[in-house]
């Protein structure tokens, strides 16, 4: 069925089908052979992996309100990060009293700043149904009501993309604050297990990687479908001719608040996945450099395609692995130039290069 | 007159007695005179041996005898007593071995410059084993600041007459508030009257005479200074006992209504340094921003590698002190045109070289020069590595302005506030009255029909670019002397800059003034009562929301033009 529905898609067939392989030949492997086999996968290949994945949706995330409804958000690692600090207050209430200062319920920075009780936006993240639930409300919500504003007194372009920027920014400033109660400069960390199982055995960061690979192939698969119903249209001719779609009735700041929102809580689903994966989430995810990064990864893979999306954050992510790993003066220059020469020469990105040569063949 | 026999005789008889006494008089006269001139030059003789006799007397191995000599020297009116008498009490004084003559030497690494205590005349350099230091005790070193500042309390120059005040006051003993009262009344220079009334005050509250106490408090309402305040809180509080440290009930609350008008005062200091740091701070955004406002405003280009220009002017601030490392305040004067020269550059060789491919995206160009921002960051890293270099501050912009205790205005800061007001007039100019402004305007208003009319619309294209990215520079130099010089300076400014631009409204220079000092006053007024961080998110998401409401901004651009 699945294959019906991918049917003359062959790109997002390969795309979902490497997928697939990638989720599951590398947990199992890295479980099933003993350490030295050249079968075997270390863990920091594991975790390695899983955080692609995780950049994965969240490039996805971006293609769909850049690529698919012309809106350049420069804030989506906000929404990015609220998502992982939701997951990220969930593991911090499961440490207990195994913090350094042993308190059962406070959390050690709370402790360290000599505070008495919980905030009450604390509570109820010691249960995890409620936990993930915040993954997509808090972005949620917030995306609802910036783009609510925005979009009704119809910001648009650049102007948007400056104040998502400014939104970012000043959730930064915010979450640096020790009075915020989310860590402060240090963040959210040393976290110990989830759902009971603990977080450092090989056996949860596989199943972790095998969730990320999971969410991402029906992040892509939903994704795809939202694009191509009659709503999907409407924001690609929003994307287009945004007069147009108006004057022809429909209401445009709607359809784009929808997509608006999706994506965020896109975005705080692969926050959610990150953090248990990373181990840690602090305020710097809402530098607005990350926010940037995430539009590069978008770009060099190819906007307005949403397995583009998909390619572009894990080749430049491997880039930045492995340029960082070896000439980490250089990694700057090629990510600037990556910048550059993609919006002059590659305005849709290694997928569009590819369609070129294809059809040039053809 | 009728006389008769014995009245005349009477009368010659007078005259016989007169005659010798007034001849007497005047012979008492000139003996009188000669001898007062003789006792003249005397004296000056006296005086000269004295001054000599006495600053060798400085040279005795008793200290009481030192003294004595202290205060020989200190009566006789000399230029050069002062001198001495200041050089003795900084250590300065010395001995020189080869002759037994004064001499007044300051250290200067190696060696001693040294020049003669009694007359000022340049020996040159002597070593430390030539001299040998006149020492003083702890007890003759505060006699003596005392009398070198009853001294100085009767000079011409106003500053040392204060400076002798201050001293005084730094060390109230008996002697030295006995010194100021004496002068109290016969100081003309006000600044120095208050002052020393002032202390005359606050010494009288520790009087045990009620009346006294009470004539003081009642005083110090009308000063202002932090000593005053303390004292009279200290006067309100109550020791350990539970007893208030001032007994008297009235002097209490007369002291509690002289700390209210005192605090009435104090707010409104407070609310001009609030202003202040507003309008410097506002200086600094609107300097980041101004270069953006023609860029963005009049280009409708997105410079996402405009903080990095602010950067380069920086660092060519950085350049040209490394170039003349002994003229600081000139290689700053040099360093704005230098700055704006190479940022300029820069800007010209990005629009020619990307932006010029790339004309009505956008988006395109704000991911594109974000892609440059990066570059140059990275070139600034490997160059100048990625620590933080710091700008020397010229003698000129360092120290602050001081008008009280609680109110005083950091000289840079004043300069960066001037500074950025010439700027903005510069370009303001610019762009009204040249050729290149008005062809400026024309392609900003409408580009075809500017091309039309044969205006060179890439030229000016350029040349608009390169002008806002040169102010960028000129904002650098101006940053460099308020923070530390990294390659990740303008990062930190650059979502500042395009909210000042967006909030003051696109494509007006006016608006991005008027809103980078609002901002700037908001920020500090918020400051105290939310926190630095705080202040600053509370204004980003105030201009958050201030889009929504008027998405053009403060002073949006009419006509035509606007709807592109």
């Amino acid at each position: 069925m699945l294959l019906k529905f991918l049917e003359n898609d062959k790109e997002s067939q390969w795309v979902l089908i490497v997928l697939l392989a990638v989720t599951l030949i590398i947990p199992v492997c890295n479980l099933i052979f003993p350490e030295g086999s050249i079968f075997y996968f270390s863990a920091y290949t594991v975790s390695l992996i899983g955080k692609y994945l995780c950049f994965a949706i969240l490039a996805l995330s971006l293609d769909l309100v850049w690529g698919y409804c012309g809106i350049l958000v420069l804030g989506q690692g906000a929404f990015f990060a609220l998502g992982g600090y939701a997951m990220g207050m969930y593991l911090m209430r499961q440490i207990g009293d195994r913090g350094v200062y042993g308190d059962p319920i406070l959390p050690d920075f709370m402790v360290f700043l000599d505070w008495k009780e919980l905030p009450w936006y604390w509570s109820g993240f010691d249960i995890f149904p409620f936990a993930m639930l915040m993954v997509f409300v808090v972005p949620g919500t917030l995306a609802f009501i910036f783009g609510w504003l925005t979009f009704r007194s119809r910001v648009t372009g650049v102007y948007l993309s400056i104040i998502s920027q400014a939104l970012t920014y000043a959730l930064l400033l915010a979450f640096f604050r020790n009075e915020m109660g989310f860590g402060g400069n240090n963040g959210l960390t040393d976290f110990k297990d989830i759902l009971g199982f603990n977080l450092q055995s090989d056996v949860v960061r596989a199943f972790l990687l095998m969730c990320t690979g999971t969410a991402l192939m029906s992040s892509f698969l939903v994704s795809r479908w939202v694009v191509r119903t009659r709503l999907g249209r409407v924001v690609t001719a929003i994307r287009d001719q945004e007069s147009r779609v108006r004057f022809l009735g429909y209401r445009v700041e709607m359809f784009k608040l929808w997509v608006f929102v999706f994506s965020a809580m896109l975005a705080g689903l692969a926050g959610a996945l990150y953090v248990p994966q990373v181990g840690i989430i602090n305020p710097s995810e809402f530098s607005p450099l990350i926010s940037l990064e995430i539009v590069v990864w978008v770009a060099v893979g190819g906007r307005g395609s949403l397995y583009g999306a998909i390619i572009g954050a894990i080749i430049v992510n491997y880039g930045k692995t492995v340029m960082t790993g070896l000439f980490p003066e250089v990694w700057l220059f090629t990510l600037g130039a990556a910048f550059i020469l993609v919006t002059i020469f590659l305005p849709d990105g290694l997928v569009g290069l590819w369609k070129r040569k294809t059809q040039e063949n053809v | 007159m009728i006389l008769n026999g014995t009245g005349r005789l009477a009368m010659l008889f007078l005259i016989a007695m007169l005659l010798p006494l007034l001849f007497f008089s005047q012979q008492i006269n000139a003996q009188e005179v000669t001898s007062k001139a003789n006792s003249d030059v005397t004296e000056i003789l006296e005086v000269k041996a004295d001054f000599s006799s006495a600053l060798l007397a400085l040279k005795q191995r008793s200290l009481s005898k030192r003294a004595e000599a202290i205060k020989q020297l200190i009566k006789i009116e000399n230029p050069r007593t002062i001198i001495i008498l200041d050089a003795l009490l900084i250590g300065n004084l010395f001995e020189n071995r080869a002759d037994g003559s004064l001499l007044i030497a300051e250290n200067q690494g190696d060696y001693y410059a040294a020049s003669q205590a009694e007359t000022g005349d340049s020996i040159g350099r002597l070593k430390k084993a030539d001299i040998k230091k006149i020492r003083l005790s702890n007890r003759l070193r505060s006699q003596l600041r005392l009398l070198l500042a009853q001294k100085e309390l009767y000079l011409e120059d106003t500053d040392i007459r204060m400076q002798a005040v201050k001293t005084l006051a730094k060390n109230p003993t008996k002697e030295a508030i006995q010194l100021l009262k004496s002068v109290a009344d016969s100081e003309q220079d006000e600044t120095i009257q208050q002052e020393i009334q002032l202390i005359l005050a606050l010494q009288d509250m520790t009087s045990s005479d009620k009346n006294v106490r009470l004539a003081a408090v009642e005083s110090l309402k009308q000063h202002t200074s932090l000593e005053a305040v303390n004292r009279l809180q200290h006067m309100l509080e109550k020791d350990s006992d539970g007893q208030f440290n001032e007994p008297d009930k009235q002097i209490r609350k007369i002291a509690k209504s002289a700390l209210v008008k005192i605090e009435a005062r104090l707010q409104v200091y407070a609310t001009i340094k609030t202003v202040f740091f507003g309008l410097s701070l506002g200086a600094v955004l609107v300097l980041a921003a101004i270069g953006l406002a023609i860029t963005f405003g009049v280009m409708g280009v997105i410079n996402m590698a405009h903080g990095e220009m602010m950067m380069l002017g920086a660092y060519t601030t950085y350049v040209m002190q490394l170039i003349m490392p002994n003229h600081i305040a000139l290689s700053l004067i040099l360093s704005i045109p230098a700055a704006f020269i190479v940022a300029g550059l820069v800007g010209i060789a990005i629009e020619r070289g990307i932006i010029r491919f790339l004309y009505g995206r956008p988006l395109e160009t704000l991911l594109a020069t974000f892609g440059v921002s990066l570059f140059l960051q990275q070139t600034v890293r490997s160059i100048f590595s990625p620590l933080n270099r710091s700008v020397i501050t010229p003698d000129f912009m360092s120290g602050s302005l001081y008008i009280n205790d609680f109110l005083s205005f950091t000289w840079n800061r004043i300069y960066i506030l001037v500074f950025c007001l010439l700027v903005f007039a510069a370009l303001l100019q610019i762009l009204r009255r040249t050729r290149l402004g008005l062809e400026v305007r024309a392609v900003s208003q409408n580009r075809n029909m500017a091309k039309a009319m044969g205006i060179p619309t890439d030229k000016v294209d350029a040349m608009t670019f390169g002008l806002g990215s040169g102010v960028a520079g000129i904002a650098g130099v101006a940053l460099s002397q308020i923070t530390n010089v990294g390659p990740n300076l303008g990062q930190a400014y650059i979502v500042d800059s395009f909210m000042v631009v967006v909030f003051g409204g696109v494509g007006n220079l006016w608006g991005t003034l008027v809103s980078g000092f609002t901002l700037g006053i908001a920020n500090k007024v918020l400051e105290p009562i939310a926190g630095a961080v705080l202040a600053k998110v509370v204004v980003l998401v105030f201009i958050i929301l201030f889009i929504q409401k008027r998405p053009r901004g403060l002073f949006p651009q009419k006509g035509r033009a606007a709807e592109s």
